[in-house]
């Protein structure tokens, strides 16, 4: 059974320095929330995991967060670059980053596997790509048939962080629409945290819902409106407006550093 | 993109692309749909040639009917109009690889004359000097839809659709060759906005001019 928190102690318990965390959420349901909450406490030499980094792995690295960045996708999606990880990746600033990049379907395998707790996940690939010299996977043969296949190692996080609509008094916590790697991402981890927009008596289960019992999460802390500018399915809108304005805002090292003193570094209450 | 445009100005090289993008879907199934302008285009082919193309993007949400031209792969429009939404595992291993969605359409930040997609980076890869955002879900979209079709500004497999013409692949030896030249392009510009000496095929098209219909029902998209 989860335990319910509040966010700043479910942060303080669960995230170390040097931890490998992969806040999960796939365009939806990003966990903005505990990730600044992660840079008040001033966590580092984190190991940062994620599909598509998007706007929070922007800010996590462009404050020097992290040591490495595991990855498949760092764009903002529709309107360009992340200019933080372009500047920590390409000049080192604020410090340098090592980064381990997959394709996405590499990322949901190797998610997958970790899941499952199988030590590989095995997919049809291109094994003849540039970057499988740069990338952890390999090349193994079907038993049954002789083809030759990828194989890509499991992933388990130190921890696993995701956001989601509503979490019952026990913390298992139901999410709806587009659900992502997060189930994988927190069976996969060895511990979990979940941050929900709301605690509901009981949970009535949605049509194309994902229900995730508390018996396999940690702790449970209640951050409304804590994926934005990300959004929640029924709940909230995906603020595009602001992801172009983060265009604007990440450009330069000043304005990024002034923004983020204003808007998570001073804030205890987050976005 | 919101501002309403004069429907009567002569089209851009930008629309005459995605028009061009949307008429290689007509009579096709269902579409896979990367971020930018591919998205514009699938939403054209609905509305101009294909009501029934399935809508696919990597969020997960299938059969999406958006009525905008969705900014990022995962807007909550594209899930609430879906006809099924599936976990980012399940959208690779049961419906992308096994080649269910027929044709896939990819941006890229570049492409050579092999019809090979660059979106990693630019110059060494330990200290790039430009850092790409990566290959998301490109590589094994491009093994398993059977026909790709790659969008880039001009500056797989089957067909790469610019906004100055179209290259195919030469059957002989794979190499990108100019086969189609959009409305009021010359063969030299294009010349001069492709990075390596550009094979032009001997029975070198012009693109139909984008019709009245095409043209209005692209500018009221894009203006919603």
């Amino acid at each position: 059974m989860a335990e319910l928190v509040t966010l700043t102690e479910a942060v303080a318990g669960l995230v170390h320095d040097g931890d490998s965390v992969a806040l999960e959420g796939f365009t939806h349901l990003i966990p903005f929330a505990a990730g600044h909450e992660i840079l008040r406490q001033g966590r580092q030499n984190l190991e940062l995991i994620r599909m598509t980094p998007d706007v929070l792995y922007d800010q996590m690295i462009g404050v020097g967060a992290a040591r490495t960045l595991v990855f498949s996708y760092a764009g903002n999606p529709g309107v360009g670059s992340l200019h933080r990880i372009r500047d920590a990746v390409e000049h080192d600033w604020p410090r340098p980053v090592a980064v381990e990049e997959y394709s996405h379907a590499q990322m949901a395998n190797r998610y997958a596997a970790g899941a499952a707790h199988l030590p590989c996940a095995v997919m049809r690939g291109d094994l003849h790509s540039d970057l499988i010299q740069r990338s952890g996977v390999d090349r193994v043969v079907c038993p049954f048939t002789g083809e030759a296949l990828m194989a890509v190692p499991a992933l388990n996080p130190d921890l696993a962080i995701i956001h989601a609509q509503e979490a019952d008094r026990h913390g298992s916590v139901q999410l709806w629409g587009i659900p992502g790697v997060q189930k994988e991402a927190v069976l996969g981890a060895a511990h979990a945290m979940v941050t929900v927009e709301r605690i509901v008596d009981q949970l009535e289960p949605r049509p194309g819902g994902t229900i995730i019992p508390g018996w396999v999460i940690d702790c449970v802390a209640v951050a409304p409106g804590g994926s934005r500018p990300s959004y929640a399915h029924d709940l909230s809108e995906r603020d595009n407006d602001f992801y172009r304005e983060w265009d604007r805002i990440s450009r330069e090292r000043e304005l990024f550093t002034a923004w983020m003193d204003a808007n998570v570094h001073d804030r205890a209450v987050t976005r | 993109m919101t501002a309403v445009q004069d429907l009567e100005a002569a089209p851009t090289t930008g629309e005459i692309q995605t028009i061009v993008a949307a008429r290689a879907l007509a009579g096709k199934r269902s579409c896979f749909i990367g971020v930018g302008r591919p998205s514009t285009a699938a939403l054209l082919a609905r509305m101009v040639h294909n009501p029934e193309l399935v809508l696919v993007y990597e969020s997960g949400t299938i059969g999406a009917k958006p009525l905008r031209v969705p900014l990022s792969i995962g807007d909550g429009e594209l899930a609430h109009t879906a006809d099924l939404v599936v976990s980012v595992p399940e959208m690779f291993n049961y419906w992308i690889g096994p080649g269910r969605i027929e044709v896939a359409f990819l941006g890229a930040a570049q492409i050579d004359r092999h019809a090979n997609l660059n979106s990693t980076v630019i110059g060494d890869y330990e200290h790039p000097k430009t850092r790409l955002p990566g290959a998301g879900g490109a590589p094994e979209i491009a093994i398993g839809c059977p026909e790709v079709v790659v969008t880039v500004p001009h500056g797989r497999r089957t067909l790469v659709i610019t906004d100055l013409g179209v290259l195919e692949r030469d059957p002989a030896d794979g190499e990108l060759t100019l086969t189609r030249l959009h409305p009021g392009v010359i063969v030299e510009q294009v010349r001069e906005a492709t990075g390596w000496e550009l094979r032009v095929a001997p029975d070198l098209a012009l693109t139909p001019a984008p019709t009245a219909e095409e043209l209005t029902a692209l500018r009221e998209l894009v203006a919603r």
